[in-house]
């Protein structure tokens, strides 16, 4: 089986402090500490699970700039065979849609039975896959969080719905899947296996290799525009306790015994 | 405003979701005289319960019944709103793991713009609707803009946009099955599997030391174990503790884990998340611990304590024994 798998370069939000700069273009970037989309490392995962049992490929492939090669070679570190690199300034302030008629381009320049996508990256918009089927016209379903290669090109999956209640589908390839975590254990990468990748050679695809025209991508062709970052008005929030650590157990025992939390 | 919006109603077992009446007080942020339709699609003798729930709120209700719809299949239903929606459509979906399945295709399909997970709307202006969406988990706000003359699917968070009283919209129900068509598709649904029932049962718990990835690694669970059992709780987590194994799915407060009601919730190294906090309900007092000043959690917790979770729950978990 061919799969291609789409990894989003992100700031890893378990490590930063996301800061709006003042004049509300964008966020602080300088000092972000990045790494691969967490939905996206459950991703790569699976696929080379998935050859694993049944043979086949696995291509991971970023829209970003050039910064982008090293999640596609941390995921090649991790197992996957081939990678691509989708990088043009046409691409820069893409919607959604926009990034996912890169990524349909780059499917359709391949031969791919499975494409997989996080469930949804920093944005949290979980748009780019469900659009992706649709600009190739393949299956689509989300939140996929088992996969079992059946018969013929058929795929026996489970959907997390709400409450994690399993919804069990049977879907036909080619088609687009977006992975929830959890779906697996993704493998540790150690320096040894990004090292061992190092020299290879990542393939950088640009609009043109593509045949995206300028209109259909990047700021020109994104009808979703996003105005500005800001820092809503705060609400009551949190009374922060302050003082020594003393103090601040001490306080929070008084209001733990208060509201019953202490039994 | 030209466009014709539409709200699409989520229901189960004969009865319409709460996200039903929000859907229609969204509708009303984009323009205040907004007659949205609200869009019922399903099988069986519940749905015109549903459709009766749905005039109660909306002017107008377009019912789509069909044996092969008797579950919301997104692969058979997109299709389905693809054909019997105007050019121009404005559709409202709730950002639930259907909306999810449904809605970014939907809108490539409609070709019109998709505004996901919208939290708060500003208005429209001539052509150009203005949102807020969150990034970062909630650390960021932002504000999108699009042109809908074209159309637009829009999906809505839960609880952002809470119902307006209740007067009876006295709507009609259009039956519209006859234009429901062919019905094929490449994804079939097999069935539902619930979700395993755990050890402890944390829907019933009044007190929960809950857990996030702050808490950085399994060893460091006994940390939050003798703090829940200095104070006679039990310990609950959010996803990623699940997702690494350290504790079993049955210990998951979230949309896509339990919904619990306890009295006190003590969030330790948890961001707050909105698919977290969304299983969080009666109102509890939250006390959160978390190294940052900025993080989510705070805006919605009634205590907080900047701190890291490995030097401070120890020190807590010490006084809660000696107030004992
Ligand atoms: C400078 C800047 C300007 C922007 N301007 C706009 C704007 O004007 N309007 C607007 O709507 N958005 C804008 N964006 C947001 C942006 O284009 C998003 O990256 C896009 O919407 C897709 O990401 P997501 O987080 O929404 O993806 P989701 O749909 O949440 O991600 C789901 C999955 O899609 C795949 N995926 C997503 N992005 C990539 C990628 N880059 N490469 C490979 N796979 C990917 C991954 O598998 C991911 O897990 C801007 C971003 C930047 C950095
Ligand atoms: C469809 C869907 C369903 C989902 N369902 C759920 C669900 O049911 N439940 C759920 O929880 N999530 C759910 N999620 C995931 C959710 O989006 C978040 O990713 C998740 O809630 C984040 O968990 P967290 O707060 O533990 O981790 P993070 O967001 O990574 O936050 C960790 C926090 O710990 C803090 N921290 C780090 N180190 C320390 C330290 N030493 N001391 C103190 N603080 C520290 C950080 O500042 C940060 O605020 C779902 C996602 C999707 C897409």
């Amino acid at each position: 089986m061919e799969i291609l798998v789409c990894v989003k370069r992100v700031p890893d939000s378990a490590e930063n402090e996301i800061e709006v700069k003042a004049d509300g273009s964008d966020i602080k970037r300088e000092d972000l500490v990045y790494s691969v989309n967490e939905w996206d490392n459950y991703a790569v995962e699976e696929a080379i699970q998935i050859v694993d049992r049944v043979g086949g490929s696995v291509t991971v492939a970023s829209i970003g700039s050039p910064e982008a090669e090293e999640v596609v070679r941390r995921e090649m570190a991790m197992g996957a065979n081939n990678g691509l690199l989708l990088t043009d300034p046409a691409f820069e302030g893409s919607d959604g849609r926009g990034i996912a008629a890169i990524l349909a381009a780059a499917v359709r320049k391949g031969n791919y039975d499975l494409v997989l996508t996080g469930a949804q990256a920093d944005d949290g918009a979980a748009q780019v896959g469900g659009m992706v089927a649709a600009l190739l016209d393949w299956p689509y379903a989300s939140l996929v969080n088992m996969i079992e290669v059946k018969e013929a090109g058929v795929l026996r999956i489970g959907r997390e719905i709400e409450g994690g209640n399993q919804e069990i589908n049977e879907i036909q390839m080619p088609c687009v899947l977006s992975i929830q975590t959890g779906i697996n254990e993704p493998r540790y990468v150690g320096i040894r296996g990004i090292r061992k990748v190092a020299a290879v050679e990542i393939p950088v695809l640009k609009a043109a290799d593509l045949g995206l025209g300028a209109a259909e991508v990047g700021r020109a062709g994104a009808r979703v525009k996003r105005a500005d970052y800001f820092v809503p008005p705060a609400g009551a929030g949190a009374e922060i306790l302050q003082g020594s650590t003393d103090e601040i157990t001490a306080k929070l025992v008084d209001l733990l015994k208060a509201k019953g939390g202490i039994k | 405003m030209a466009a014709q919006m539409f709200a699409y109603i989520l229901h189960k077992d004969g009865k319409a979701d709460d996200s039903a009446s929000e859907l229609v007080s969204a509708a009303r942020k984009i323009a205040p005289d907004a007659a949205p339709v609200a869009v019922v699609i399903g099988a069986g003798a519940g749905l015109d319960a549903v459709c009766a729930e749905a005039a109660g709120i909306y002017p107008q209700v377009w019912k789509f019944a069909h044996d092969a719809l008797a579950y919301p299949n997104a692969e058979l239903i997109r299709p389905l709103l693809q054909r019997v929606l105007p050019k121009g459509a404005v559709l409202l979906l709730p950002h639930t793991t259907f909306g999810m399945d449904v809605g970014p295709g939907l809108a490539v399909k409609l070709d019109a713009a998709y505004l996901p997970d919208v939290v708060g709307i500003d208005g429209l202006e001539g052509a150009t609707l203005k949102v807020v969406r969150q990034e970062f988990s909630g650390q960021a706000s932002t504000h999108l803009q699009a042109d809908i003359s074209g159309g637009a699917v829009i999906s809505v968070r839960s609880g952002c946009f809470p119902p307006e009283e209740t007067r009876s919209a006295g709507g009609q129900v259009a039956d519209k099955s006859a234009e429901v068509g062919d019905l094929a598709a490449r994804r079939r649904f097999v069935e539902v599997l619930q979700a395993e029932v755990g050890d402890v049962d944390i829907t019933k718990e009044e007190v929960l030391v809950s857990i996030g990835r702050g808490f950085g690694d399994k060893e460091n669970l006994p940390v939050a174990e003798e703090l829940a059992q200095a104070m006679g709780a039990v310990v609950s987590c959010s996803r990623p503790i699940v997702d690494a194994k350290w504790l079993e799915k049955g210990r998951q407060v979230g949309t896509s884990g339990k919904t619990v009601k306890p009295k006190v919730y003590l969030a330790l190294g948890i961001s707050g998340s909105f698919q977290h906090m969304g299983g969080l309900k009666g109102n509890p007092f939250i006390v959160a611990v978390n190294k940052n000043p900025k993080a989510p959690i705070f805006q919605v917790a009634n205590v907080g304590v900047v701190a890291d979770v490995l030097e401070f729950v120890p020190e807590l978990t010490k006084r809660v024994q000696e107030a004992k």
